[in-house]
């Protein structure tokens, strides 16, 4: 601060006079500015959710000390919400971590010591032996790793390397599976190629806004209040929205519908046959643009293969396609009437016209948005697919305002998660580990011996895999349920979970996550600037580098690429999970965890460590360290660079690259700019081709892909169809019975993002919403004598949880039905919820399990 | 029910022992009257001093509010006993009796919202506590009581007018959606986003300060006020017409009678809606409906 | 003039140190027994007494209201909850029975301020004694009913009434209270003997009128064994009271102090060596009459 000690005088005099007058001041303008002296504004994209909202945050002296919504940003155009708001207050918590700690008794590591204070080298000399040990002892599914969506792009590629080349394990899963999996598996089924087709601008050109289980008004407030925008300044535009309990979005609802839960599959049958019945599809459309295919049915719940549920299902997990017609499609749908499937539902009758008529009308263009509700569902695929069929019938897709959109809940979601394919079944830019090409494509690019990645059947060029332990490959597969499974049967010893609050997330706390963390048998790594629950349950923690602490890039809902630079530097020892990542692999050599057959194919490799290999391959390390300037001459620290001796950043990107611009890719649209491109722009939204963004995919003029005459092409597809897979109504897993009378959801609120670890370490924003309450409806109170405010103890057959009773505050649920947000470390509702998961996406439903509520 | 106490022997003593005690008939006449004229003047001066401070001390600050129930402050004043009763009945312990110092009457109850508002417990514990009726046992429902109002006080700040999503006050309401309800406008700024500005509804609100509270701003934008000092007053004359008709249902004179209109074809009038309507003007043509604009335009093709 | 060095010294001789301040010993404890029933639920959640000396509630059950702040409050206009009504008729029944001063020198906590006062006045032989009625607390009596009916704002009395305030600033929080207790204490230990209690109090006044016709009095029975050693004027608050029931034997006056001012502390019970004192009942002086018939029928024999 720039004020002179004559200003200084001056203004106290003002002040001091003012207040012996019992005036307060407003802060003078020129005072103001002059405090503003020395500020250096950069650009970040916000921490949290998946809208993309990017900020200006103000640096003086090494910490950041104002921020502001950019205004040059085209998402929110200087806006933010009220997290946004306090996004310098995450990164200054008072118990930040700053220290590597690691369990210990007497000086050695002990899986019931106490927390004590490590060097980084212990740290990871620890980690290594047991990661080697694990993976020697239980093959490729002996160790695991659980990232995230919140991870910048090149931490999620590093740890893509280190995991499935590195290690040679397929263990690698983001907790993305608990949020998009189901939103992918439908996008690779209907057209090939994941994320969404339109882009945010749908919310200026759609005539009607249809929002399926997304509550867009809390968890996508800028978007949320671009919508509302388009409702009150366009003629004629209608907001429908669906949900199984009255969120927040009824308020803007024109046709505000409660369903029960579940019974989304078959509204959006009905709306299908009613398209069908009243011949409003667009026959040209389908005809050019549409294959016709079924699914299997009674597919199961996810569960472990000895629950009842899942020996009941004829065509456990299964999901290949089969060709039908559109006369059978069309068959299939038929039984969705409006008698049936008001019944079902409870929505009345009319509503569920209105909603039908709103799709089948050639002249309106409807966008319909979803998150959790869709995702988090034991039909997940299915459901996301069913919205898709409306859309293609239609041929309401891939233009302006005619948009399906699957909202994504991570910053980072879709740029590292998915796009970076840290999914065991995933490699980068869509690649898959089940295809040999694929794995030989990476493999190439890596610089690696064909036959080092896993593949999903332990197989290449039709020969079993060789592991470390001599024994074949096997299946290498495991998702993120069932890394929890294994670590509780003790067949996975070693799990580093980062960036994420797993033991706060996943469901069936008390059955299958903490006792599998606990098991004597398993070392759990947990890396986060705080003490979060899931730091709590590990045996070491990792003290990590935060957002703009780190040189960074996400990824948005609508495919735009945002980087930013780093801002301040990270606490005491913290350092950035990229630097973790890739320390850790200097301690772990090629020797260890492959075997003699792959290091034959490159003898070199045997005496090199990981990291050699993975990131000093002279692709990765190629770009010297340079002082990081930007256009007005400001200089920033990079702290990797400078621990590794080159520019790991841009060498992660440039390489990450070639898996969509590199000669021979095997899959394209998912091109992207180079890395100095974005430090200079608010974004781009990929596929950038020639230095253009793309808006909407698939469609001529707007993309590229599609060539001149060809109208509509989804390329995803060999030829060029979307598939159209027709899906029943199947019952949940475990609806309300006698004893566990109500259905139990739970979500999030506007104030916390997902686990609370940074927004609850805020105070304003804790003050304003503290505890995690259920919302329930007056006369469910009532019946368990429970008034509004009241401590309910909520039980199900996994646990119980005691908070407050709310009856009257933001979300309205119908009888039968409860909500619960998760956000509350005090009140971890994961105890309640049941690890069932969609058998095709893995992908949790924390949305409907049956919960009996008493007075606590 | 006390006053019976004032009997008349009880008067008698009283008035008896306003002189001394001492042995009366001791004392000459005038030395007694002097005497009482004296302490009679003392005590006087005390309560002119007593009343001019109550003055003083019954002008509360403006954050300070009294607790659900509370009579009119004058009413209150006189009614409470400073027993502290609410105080310890009062679940989540917000309230406060006013210290001697305090600017508030000594020993009498309020809340700050800012640091702890009302939490509107539905059996409201003070009010059943208060021993005087200085919190009216009449008020049954938390939700009747009005304790002050909240005011969104500064526009400027309040980041909801500027097209943040915030609506924390919103958001915490117990009375909800109809205190605080959110007034949704067209950002002209960013021209694509909406703003969702809370008001506040003083048939609603209670004044609980939970809105207060709840803001993030370093210092609140919405605050709770005294209602005297919240509220303003329309001119006792005045009504707004259009509440009028619809309070009566129909038009309190008699209803106009149907109009017509001089107007050339394709062209209406909609008296009580928007006025003039020219048919098809909503179809689109690459003309002006004014044959000048596209006179004077220049040639089309150019 | 009775040597302050001495004062107590041959009651201590004749009935030890524990006799002769028994009354003293029992009224500290109930003075400060009655505040730990009162912090006992602040202090420690255990909750035996809610509210303070204006209205109470004891274990849930027992309401307690001082008549005087409800008198007040009546007067400005409030009609009292039931509870209070109560609370007001179980408090007066009380100190019908046992004296309304009862409530100065038992319950009140200024009474250990002023007797402390009054300690430290005799042991520093402070003598300077302002000359003002004692009648001078009727008047304040008077004028703290009075201003409820003329000025707005209730019971102004209670905005400084040092009494509530010292008792309620101990179980709330004292705030600026220890002021008001500090000047009382230093207009006793300076300006006035017994100026506050004594004097001024109107709270004192009310329960001295409440008390005029209670059953317990002290009595001095054994005034003939009275060796005029004057303490037991130096120790008592309200020493008028004394010489009519002590020294009135020869007018045929009763022995009970039956005055309304005494205190019923006791005090002069412990200071005297001789034992005159004692508490009995209003009606002692029979029992008087009939030793002394007993005394002379008991000479005739001999």
């Amino acid at each position: 601060m720039k004020l002179t000690r004559r200003d200084f005088i001056k203004s106290n005099a003002v002040a001091a006079a003012a207040s012996v007058a019992g005036v307060t001041l407003p802060v003078s303008s020129a005072v103001a500015a002059d405090a503003d002296d020395g500020i250096r504004w950069d650009k970040a994209a916000c921490r949290y959710c998946g809208t993309g909202c990017s900020v200006l945050m103000g640096v003086r002296d090494g910490k950041v000390v104002a921020s502001q919504g950019d205004p040059d940003a085209p998402v929110n155009k200087g806006l933010n919400c009220i997290k946004g708001y306090f996004l310098p207050k995450i990164l200054y918590g008072e118990d930040r971590l700053t220290k590597p700690l690691l369990r210990k008794t007497n000086g050695k590591y002990d899986k019931n010591g106490k927390f004590e204070a490590v060097s980084w080298e212990e740290a990871f000399q620890t980690m290594a032996e047991k990661w080697v040990a694990a993976r020697k002892a239980k093959g490729p599914k002996g160790v695991g790793m659980f990232g995230s969506g919140q991870w910048t792009v090149w931490e999620g590629y590093a740890a893509q390397k280190l995991l499935k080349a590195g290690f040679r394990s397929n263990s690698l899963e983001p907790n993305a599976r608990h949020c998009m999996a189901s939103a992918v598996g439908a996008f690779m089924r209907a057209f090939g190629i994941d994320e969404p087709m339109g882009c945010y601008d749908d919310l200026e050109h759609a005539d009607v806004f249809v929002l399926w289980g997304a509550n867009m008004a809390e968890m996508h407030p800028i978007l949320w209040s671009r919508l509302t925008d388009t409702r009150l300044t366009k003629p004629g535009c209608e907001v429908h929205v669906l949900s199984t309990f009255e969120h927040r979005c009824y308020e803007l609802a024109d046709n505000g519908m409660i369903f029960e839960p579940q019974t989304d599959l078959a509204i959006l049958n009905y709306i299908a046959n009613y398209i069908i019945q009243n011949k409003a599809y667009n026959k040209e459309f389908i005809d050019k643009h549409v294959n016709f295919t079924k699914t299997p049915t009674d597919i199961g719940y996810g569960l472990r293969a000895t629950d009842p549920r899942e020996k009941a299902a004829k065509n456990r997990n299964k999901g290949k396609l089969s060709k039908i017609s559109f006369e059978e499609y069309a068959k299939s749908v038929e039984p969705y009437t409006l008698e049936y499937t008001s019944k079902l539902s409870k929505v009345p009758k009319d509503q569920l016209l209105k909603l039908a008529k709103a799709y089948a009308d050639p002249n309106k263009k409807v966008a319909s948005y979803w998150t959790m509700g869709f995702n988090q569902h034991t039909r997940g695929v299915w459901v996301n697919g069913l919205c898709y069929n409306v859309h293609l019938l239609m041929g309401k897709i891939a233009e302006p305002g005619n948009s399906p959109f699957s909202l994504t809940g991570q910053p980072s979601a879709c740029g590292t998660a998915r796009e970076v394919g840290t999914f065991t079944h995933r490699l980068p830019a869509d690649l898959v580990t089940k295809k040999d090409a694929h794995c030989k494509f990476a493999e190439k690019t890596w610089k690696l011996p064909a036959g080092t990645i896993p593949r999903a059947n332990g197989k290449t060029d039709g020969a079993d895999q060789t592991d470390i332990s001599g024994k074949p490959m096997g299946k290498t597969l495991i998702h993120a349920v069932a890394m929890h499974r294994a670590l509780n049967d003790g067949k996975m010893n070693t799990f580093w979970v980062m960036c994420n609050n797993n033991m706060q997330a996943a469901a069936n706390m008390n059955d299958e996550s903490y006792p599998g963390w606990r098991n004597p048998d398993n070392f759990i790594t947990v890396s986060d600037p705080y003490p979060t629950v899931s730091a709590q349950a590990a045996d070491l923690i990792l003290p990590t580098a935060m957002w703009i602490e780190k040189e960074g890039a996400y990824g948005n809902a609508e495919r735009r690429t945002q980087f930013w630079r780093q801002q301040v530097a990270a606490p005491g020892e913290s350092k950035s999970d990229v630097w973790q990542v890739m320390e850790f692999a200097k301690y772990v050599k090629v020797k260890d965890v492959w075997p003699e057959d792959l290091i034959a194919k490159m003898p070199e490799y045997a005496d090199k460590t990981l990291f050699d290999v993975l990131y000093a391959n002279g692709q990765v390390d190629k770009f010297p360290v340079e002082q990081v300037t930007d256009s007005r001459g400001n200089k920033y620290e990079n702290d990797e660079s400078k621990d590794f001796g080159f520019y790991v950043q841009k060498g992660l990107f440039e390489e990450y690259r070639l898996f969509n611009s590199a000669e021979g890719i095997p899959k394209k649209g998912h091109e992207m700019a180079d890395f100095d491109a974005y430090h200079k722009v608010r974004g781009l939204r990929w596929p950038v081709i020639d230095g253009k963004e793309t808006l909407w995919r698939f469609r001529e003029g707007y993309d590229p892909h599609v060539a001149k005459g060809e109208g509509v092409k989804f390329y995803g597809k060999p030829d060029g169809r979307a598939n159209i897979i027709t899906a029943p109504y199947e019952p949940a897993a475990e609806p309300p019975d006698k004893e566990y009378d109500l259905w139990l959801c739970t979500g999030r609120v506007l104030e916390h993002w997902h686990s609370g670890s940074m927004t609850r370490r805020v105070p304003e924003l804790y003050r304003a919403v503290p505890d995690a309450v259920v919302y329930m409806h007056p006369k469910d109170a009532k019946k368990r004598r429970l008034r509004n405010g009241a401590n309910a103890k909520l039980t199900t057959r996994r646990g119980e949880i005691v908070c407050k009773v709310d009856t009257k505050g933001r979300n309205k649920c119908p009888e039968g039905l409860v909500f619960v947000p998760w956000f509350d470390a005090g009140r971890l509702v994961n105890k309640l919820t049941l690890d069932q998961t969609d058998p095709l996406s893995k992908e949790t439903d924390y949305k409907k399990c049956g919960v009996k509520i008493t007075r606590a | 029910m006390v006053l019976p106490l004032l009997n008349a022997t009880k008067l008698k003593t009283f008035l008896l022992q306003m002189s001394d005690s001492k042995d009366k008939n001791e004392l000459n006449r005038r030395q007694f009257l002097g005497n009482m004229l004296k302490t009679a003047c003392g005590v006087g001066l005390v309560g002119l001093g007593l009343a001019a401070y109550s003055k003083r001390a019954s002008t509360m600050p403006a954050n300070y509010i009294r607790p659900p129930g509370a009579l009119p402050e004058e009413d209150f004043l006189g009614a409470c006993i400073r027993c502290g009763l609410c105080v310890r009945d009062c679940p989540y312990d917000i309230l406060f009796l006013g210290e001697v110092g305090d600017e508030v009457a000594t020993g009498t109850p309020y809340f700050i919202a800012r640091t702890g508002p009302c939490e509107m417990c539905e059996e409201i514990p003070c009010v059943v506590a208060c021993p005087t009726n200085a919190l009216d046992h009449d008020l049954k429902d938390i939700e009747e009581s009005r304790m002050g109002l909240a005011v969104l006080i500064d526009q400027e700040t309040c980041i909801a007018f500027h097209g943040l999503r915030c609506e924390v006050c919103f958001n915490v309401c117990p009375i909800r959606n109809r205190a605080i309800t959110l007034d949704m406008q067209h950002n002209p700024r960013s021209g694509k986003h909406a703003l969702f500005i809370p008001v506040v509804h003083s048939d609603a609100c209670t004044g609980c300060g939970l809105c207060e509270r709840a803001c993030i701003l370093e210092e609140a934008a919405i605050k709770v006020f005294p209602m005297h000092l919240a509220k303003g007053q329309l001119g006792s004359h005045y009504r707004l017409g259009w509440k009028e008709k619809e309070k009566a249902g129909e038009a309190l004179v008699t209803p106009d009678t149907e109009h017509r209109y001089n107007l050339p074809d394709g062209v209406r009038y909609d008296l009580q809606g928007e006025g003039l309507i020219i048919d098809g003007e909503a179809e689109e043509t690459p003309f002006s409906s004014n044959p000048l604009d596209t006179l004077n335009s220049g040639f089309m093709d150019k | 003039m009775v040597d302050m060095t001495t004062l107590g010294d041959d009651a201590i001789a004749a009935k030890g140190w524990v006799k002769s301040h028994k009354y003293l010993i029992l009224r500290r404890i109930s003075q400060l027994g009655i505040l730990a029933l009162f912090l006992t639920g602040p202090w420690f959640g255990l909750w035996i007494v809610k509210g303070n000396l204006a209205s109470s509630l004891t274990l849930d059950v027992l309401p307690l209201t001082d008549p005087y702040v409800l008198l007040q409050a009546s007067l400005s206009g409030v009609v009292p909850e039931t509870a209070a009504i109560i609370g007001v008729v179980i408090v007066l029944a009380f100190y019908l029975l046992v004296g309304g001063r009862v409530y100065c020198s038992w319950v009140c906590p200024v009474n250990m301020v002023t007797d402390l006062a009054a300690w430290l006045r005799r042991k520093l032989g402070i003598r300077s004694n302002s000359q003002f009625s004692r009648s001078t607390r009727y008047w304040m009596l008077a004028l703290t009913l009075i201003l409820p009916l003329l000025v707005t704002g209730g019971i102004i009395w209670e905005l400084v009434n040092p009494v509530s305030m010292m008792f309620r600033g101990i179980v709330f929080g004292m705030g600026a209270a220890w002021v008001m207790v500090l000047g009382i204490f230093l207009f006793d230990l300076i300006v006035a003997k017994d100026g506050w209690c004594g004097h001024i109090c109107p709270v004192g006044a009310f329960y001295n009128l409440v008390g005029s016709k209670s059953l317990l009095r002290v009595n001095a029975l054994e005034r003939q064994a009275c060796n005029d050693c004057m303490e037991c004027y130096v120790v008592c608050p309200e020493p008028q009271v004394i010489k009519p029931a002590l020294k009135g034997e020869k007018q045929g006056a009763t022995p009970v102090i039956l005055s309304s001012d005494c205190t019923n502390c006791g005090r002069c019970i412990d200071i005297c060596a001789k034992d005159v004192f004692s508490y009995g009942g209003r009606h002692a002086k029979k029992n008087d009459g009939l030793k002394r018939e007993g005394e002379i029928s008991q000479g005739a024999q001999a």
